[in-house]
Formats: structure tokens, C-alpha cells, sequence
């Protein structure tokens, strides 16, 4: 049944933004902290537990698989519906700011993620290789 | 004609499924024929998005791009914060637990280390600009963070309503910037496999430009970079208004 697939996903998605207002309001912060990601971890934890499988398998999984695939589209309308206008219009200390930020982050995937890859290749056979 | 418009504003949410699909459509049009599937489809679809954005905010003065505009007020529903939500961790379904476990720690640590530099580079932008009082010089570093941390850190800190708009704008800048240029640094800067992806996602930690950036890249890299992401922010808005604060203020005071 496509409706377990989705209401799996439903659940998942409160579960997470509910835990995560809680651990904002535990940590004294005016905001969600990871609802989100936890609402993937428990559909990452749910999906390979056995026991649950009639929620993720056959036409189930087509309910989680077709989100999954609006989610493009979903982004193309978030860009439509954003300001625009005041990110253009920002003033140059914005844009200084928002540069130099985007551009040393940028810098830094490659240094992190090489770490990233070589704590989990312990058999370095082929120093160099970085996949 | 009046007929076809209440029919389109009384189906807000079908008739954006139509005009975004028609939008993806011309997208992957022109992708093949102009660029010969060099620029992916969906960077297109997400730079004509932007562009319409720009567009309809300079027509309407509103803030919410073309869901200002009457007719196109489904688009706002549909990318608005929850179904985003919902296909963000719909995306998770066929995720390997394995997969996050191998980059968890640098990922983890990649959180942090962005949301510290973004606020340092944001406060020293900030001075250079002449303001000196510790409140606005976090305050701004914050909005580096993102555009939810700047207005949750000022209000927490009492700061300027002119710097809390400042504050904002940077953060917004920032988040158009990774959706729009991420396509086109993403093999300079490795980002072809799950563990460069969380470890982009919690560097960059804006939600929406992780979210558009990586399904212009790579639709496969998604859920592991809106995973960090998405502590990103929390991270920010536990971090600023209070070590951050405090150690800028020991700074400036002294």
C-alpha cells in the first residue's frame, strides 16, 4: 500500500521536527535543532530493520520513492520563492560577507572530506588515491 | 479570462505542479541544446527559479519571489518549508547507515568548523565596515551563519533593527550563492561521493542552498549533505548568542 510508505515518511518528519523543538528548548535556543536529520536517521534506521520491512517494501517504498523524486521540482519552486531582490540589492557588506564565507567554505570541502576518506581507508596500499 | 485565473488561484498547489514542471521541461531543453547536457537540467530550472524570483521581487516589492504574485501563489506552498522538509528526508530512503558512519566524525566536525568561520568571517566584514560594539559585530556574524541565526542571535542580544536587516541579507546572499555556484565548483572541490557531501553540507549548513546547490550537482548526494546540514543551523543559533557572543565582547573590550 503506497499510504504506508507515506505515512512512514510522515511520521518520521514529526518524530524529527518534534525532538528536534525539544532539544532547542532543552539547550535554551530559539530554534529546531536537527528535526530534519533526525527524521532521516530514524527512515535510514527504519528502512533496515527487518521487522518493519512491510512499511518500506513494494508499493510502500514506490510512496517514500516518489517524495524522493518531487524533491528536484520541490527546490526549482524554494528558488522561485526566494528574495532575490535583497540578496542583489544586499549592500556591499553583505556581499563581501556572503562571498568571502562561500568561497573559504568551498575551499575547506576537499581538506575535510581527505580526512574524511582516509579515517575510514586504513589499508592505504595506494597512498595518493584519493577516491 | 477571468474564469481561467480563479480557476489557477483556486488550484494553487496543481497549478504550481504544472508550471514547474513545464519550467523543468524547458530546463532540460535547453540543457540538451545548448549545452549538450554539459549544464545538469536541474542547475537550469534552479537559476531560472532565481531569475524569476528577482523578477517578481522587483514587480511586487514583496519578499517570497513568485509566490508574491497572485497567480503563482502555489509555488510558495510548494516550496515552501514543509514539503520541502518532506522530500528532504524522503531523499534518506536507500541510505546505508554504513555510508554515514564512515564520514560521521569529520562530518560532525565539519559543523562546527563552518559555522565558526562563517561568524568570523562575517564579524571581520562586519568591522571593516566601521561597526565596533560587540552586539552588531555578532549579530552580523551570525547572518554569515545563516539567515535563520542572525535574526534568532539579534533578537537574543537586543541588537539594531538596521542590523538585524544587515543580518539577514547576508544570509541570504549566502544561501542564493551556494545554490547557484555549487554546480559549478563541485569537481574542483571533490564533491563526487557521501562522505564529501556531508562533510559540503556541514561547511556550508544553509538548508535551502545545500538543498539546491547538491540537486543541481548530484540528485544521489542529497540526503547526506542536508543531513549535516540540517544540524547546521541549530549549531549556529546554540553557538552565537552565547560563546561566540562572549568571546567577541572579551575581544572588543579589551
Amino acid at each position: 500500500m503506497i499510504i504506508y510508505g507515506v505515512a512512514l515518511l510522515s511520521v518520521c518528519l514529526l518524530v524529527g521536527q518534534f525532538t528536534g523543538e525539544l532539544l532547542g528548548q532543552w539547550l535554551g535556543v530559539q530554534a529546531n535543532v536537527g528535526g530534519v536529520g533526525i527524521a532521516m536517521l530514524l527512515l535510514v534506521v527504519v528502512c533496515e530493520s527487518p521487522r518493519l520491512a512491510v512499511l518500506v517494501k513494494g508499493a510502500a517504498g514506490e510512496g517514500i520513492r516518489f517524495w524522493s523524486a518531487m524533491y528536484i521540482p520541490i527546490v526549482v519552486a524554494m528558488a522561485a520563492s526566494q528574495n532575490v531582490v535583497a540578496a542583489v540589492n544586499g549592500g556591499m557588506l553583505a556581499i563581501v560577507a556572503a562571498v568571502v564565507a562561500v568561497v573559504l567554505s568551498f575551499a575547506l570541502v576537499p581538506v575535510l572530506s581527505r580526512s574524511a576518506n582516509a579515517s575510514s581507508q586504513h589499508d592505504s596500499a595506494t597512498p595518493g588515491a584519493d577516491s | 479570462m477571468n474564469a481561467l485565473q480563479s480557476v489557477v488561484v483556486a488550484n494553487g498547489l496543481v497549478s504550481a505542479f504544472a508550471v514547474v514542471g513545464l519550467l523543468v521541461v524547458l530546463s532540460y531543453y535547453l540543457s540538451a541544446r545548448l549545452t549538450h547536457n554539459r549544464i545538469h537540467g536541474s542547475a537550469i530550472a534552479i537559476l531560472i527559479g532565481l531569475g524569476a524570483a528577482w523578477w517578481a521581487g522587483n514587480i511586487t516589492g514583496g519578499s517570497r519571489g513568485v509566490a508574491d504574485l497572485g497567480l503563482l501563489a502555489g509555488i510558495g506552498v510548494m516550496g515552501g518549508g514543509m514539503l520541502r522538509d518532506f522530500a528532504i528526508v524522503s531523499t534518506a530512503f536507500g541510505v546505508k547507515l554504513g555510508e554515514l558512519r564512515k564520514a560521521g566524525l569529520v562530518g560532525t566536525l565539519s559543523i562546527f568548523i563552518g559555522v565558526a568561520l562563517s561568524f568570523v568571517v562575517g564579524v571581520i566584514t562586519a568591522a571593516l565596515f566601521g561597526y565596533r560594539d560587540a552586539v552588531s559585530l555578532t549579530t552580523i556574524g551570525a547572518g554569515a551563519v545563516t539567515y535563520i541565526v542572525g535574526p534568532v542571535t539579534g533578537a537574543a542580544l537586543g541588537a539594531d533593527s538596521a542590523v538585524m536587516a544587515l543580518s539577514v541579507t547576508t544570509g541570504v546572499v549566502k544561501s542564493v550563492l551556494v545554490m547557484a555556484c555549487t554546480p559549478w565548483v563541485a569537481r574542483l572541490i571533490g564533491l563526487d561521493n557521501p562522505a564529501s557531501a556531508m562533510v559540503f553540507g556541514g561547511l556550508m549548513g544553509t538548508t535551502s542552498g545545500v538543498a539546491g546547490g547538491l540537486a543541481a550537482t548530484d540528485p544521489k548526494l542529497v540526503p547526506y549533505g542536508a543531513l549535516t546540514a540540517t544540524f547546521y543551523t541549530g549549531a549556529g543559533c546554540l553557538l552565537c548568542p552565547s560563546l561566540f557572543y562572549f568571546l567577541l565582547r572579551a575581544i572588543v573590550e579589551a
